[in-house]
């Protein structure tokens, strides 16, 4: 469904932040994305939903293919509307509005008020949490309570594929598990889902599929199952010991990076 | 004092609604439109030029729509310019004030340009003074206009992609928002407000505008600066305190400083906005990012 080929992504005029990535997501999937800092996750979004042109960064090879379309060139507002929301890293709502006001934001690309208002409802519906609190400012919630606004905010536009960049960052153990089981049923409700996470035991929990970057390449990809299993996997990202790299990237520096995810 | 309090809340609801145009514009693309002036002179020309043969009006209604397609030509202008820093698109709306300015100054001469309104220099007797109706219509219709703009910012989806762009660019384009589109919708409300504002300068009391009038619409700067630019609860809180200052000022200064001459009261304004710039320098309600332009 969603076919990342080969992508190299630069910012400014040094950084390379993605090197020749491929990724292939499935529809129905939950795809997890993981890596450590700087790994690349976020650009993969970015060039995903077309909005790297904010972070003065682009897409300098490879391709990215939705339904067989290539969504080189699209505006955010386009890629939108073909079915794909992102919901950033940070989770960026919009402090000084309303609950209620976020989630109209995200129905912006929806013309008919009727279709709009049926989201709206269907959301409050499942999230009771953004309904309880539909007229209070966003910036009041707690962290978790903005994530699910995030995603709330994101489903308002009925996508058929969510970015999810770190849906977990910062949240207490409760709220990791209360995310997961959004994810879960966002994708039960037919959406695909690619979810980026320095937190690899949540994101191999829910994923269908997994892919490691590291350094802005991809170094694995297989099912989650497999990845769970893998016992280079657990050593690095599931709390094991950590002696040695994945072999799998040959510079010395991947260790050091690979030391700081391991949650 | 009643007096004074009426013609200060009139005032203050002309400034308001000039001021709103500002701020709408500014949280719609942060740009301070410099050119805010031109635009109500350009509305009210047009209005001056067919309210004889189509009534007050009908000229009044395409008048404002000519403020408000003015002002999208000007926001066309501005961002066709390579550069994207608002700060060099603010400085555009100078030069393009002066052209605009220029051809107006051309087209009306020495003439003094006037709407037709059906208020005339008619006076009400409102608790033993009179008051004229013109400022009693843009009293009225300024706290209406602001009510309906309120309403637009809070209930309306356009209103809710303004606020978000203004606030979060890169989120509201990945929600979907069109910064094109909610940049020409606020500069259509701007130019319109403009217009709107200008009539009431035209009306009586004074006598017309004429081609140096485009500078009165400046008179609303001291009202966004002392509200912060990109708050429309700003805008009108300036207005106000503009407006009465202005009104107490004329009405006090003849009496307790005569030394400081008539024109005076007019200067009031500027050094309210300076007081307020020296405790809050982004205005009464104003966000942080003001501070940048
Ligand atoms: N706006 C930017 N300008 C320049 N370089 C950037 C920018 N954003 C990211 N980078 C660089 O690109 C690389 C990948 O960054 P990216 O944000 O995609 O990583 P990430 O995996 O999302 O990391 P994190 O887990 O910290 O969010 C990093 O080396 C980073 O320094
Ligand atoms: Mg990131």
């Amino acid at each position: 469904m969603l076919q990342i080929t080969g992508l190299t992504v630069k910012y400014g005029v040094g950084v390379h932040a993605l090197q020749d990535a491929s990724v292939d997501v499935p529809e129905g999937a939950v795809a997890a994305v993981i890596g450590g800092n700087g790994a690349g996750k976020s650009s993969l979004m970015r060039a995903i939903s077309g909005t790297l042109g904010f972070h003065a960064g682009r897409v300098v090879e490879g391709s990215i293919t939705y339904d067989g379309r290539n969504l080189a060139g699209l505006s955010p507002q386009k890629i939108l509307r073909l079915g794909i929301a992102h919901v950033p890293e940070g989770r960026r709502i919009l402090g000084e509005m309303t609950v209620l006001e976020n989630l109209r934001a995200g129905g912006a690309i929806v013309r008919s008020t009727r279709k709009r208002v049926n989201a709206l409802q269907e959301i409050m519906d499942r999230f009771p949490i953004l309904a309880e609190r539909r007229n209070q400012r966003a910036g009041l919630l707690s962290g978790g309570e903005q994530q699910i606004l995030a995603i709330g905010r994101g489903l308002m536009s009925s996508p058929k594929v969510m970015l999810l960049d770190e849906p977990t960052l910062g949240l207490s153990p409760q709220m990791v598990e209360r995310v997961a089981d959004t994810i879960r049923e966002v994708n039960a409700s037919g959406v695909t889902v690619v979810v980026v996470e320095q937190n690899a035991a949540m994101a191999l929990g829910v994923a269908t599929d997994g892919h490691v970057i590291e350094r802005g390449r991809v170094v694995l990809s297989d099912s989650a199952a497999a990845l769970r299993d893998s016992p280079d996997v657990r050593r690095l990202f599931l709390g094991g010991d950590v002696d040695e790299g994945l072999g799998l990237d040959a510079a010395p520096a991947s260790l050091a990076t690979l030391t700081r995810w391991s949650a | 004092m009643l007096e004074t309090l009426l013609q200060g809340l009139s005032s203050s609801s002309i400034y308001a609604v000039l001021a709103l145009g500002f701020v709408v514009i500014y949280k719609g693309t942060k740009v301070v439109n410099l050119a805010h002036g031109s635009v109500m002179l350009l509305g009210v020309y047009v209005i001056s030029l067919l309210a004889p043969r189509l009534g007050f009006w009908p000229g009044a209604v395409i008048g404002i729509l000519v403020g408000a397609a003015g002002a999208v030509v000007i926001q066309f202008m501005t961002n066709a310019v390579r550069s994207k820093d608002h700060l060099v698109m603010t400085i555009m709306t100078i030069g393009i004030n002066v052209m605009i300015a220029a051809e107006l100054t051309h087209e009306i001469g020495d003439a003094t340009v006037f709407t037709g309104d059906p208020w005339g220099n008619r006076s009400l007797s409102i608790g033993g003074s009179s008051f004229p109706v013109s400022r009693l219509m843009a009293l009225i219709v300024g706290s209406v206009l602001i009510g309906v703009i309120f309403a637009i910012f809070r209930f309306t989806q356009f209103g809710v992609k303004l606020r978000a762009s203004a606030v979060d660019a890169e989120t509201s384009s990945l929600l979907g928002i069109s910064q094109r589109s909610v940049s020409i919708w606020s500069w259509v409300i701007g130019g319109g407000l403009a217009t709107v504002g200008g009539i009431f300068l035209a009306a009586f009391p004074a006598n017309g505008l004429d081609s140096g009038s485009a500078t009165l619409a400046m008179s609303a700067i001291p009202a966004i600066i002392i509200g912060g630019m990109d708050s429309a609860g700003g805008a009108v809180l300036g207005g106000l305190i503009v407006g009465c200052g202005e009104a107490v000022a004329r009405r006090l200064i003849p009496e307790l400083a005569p030394v400081l001459g008539d024109s005076f009261a007019s200067v009031v304004p500027f050094i309210l906005m300076l007081a307020v710039l020296l405790v809050r320098p982004s205005g009464l309600f104003g966000s942080k990012v003001v501070q940048r332009v």
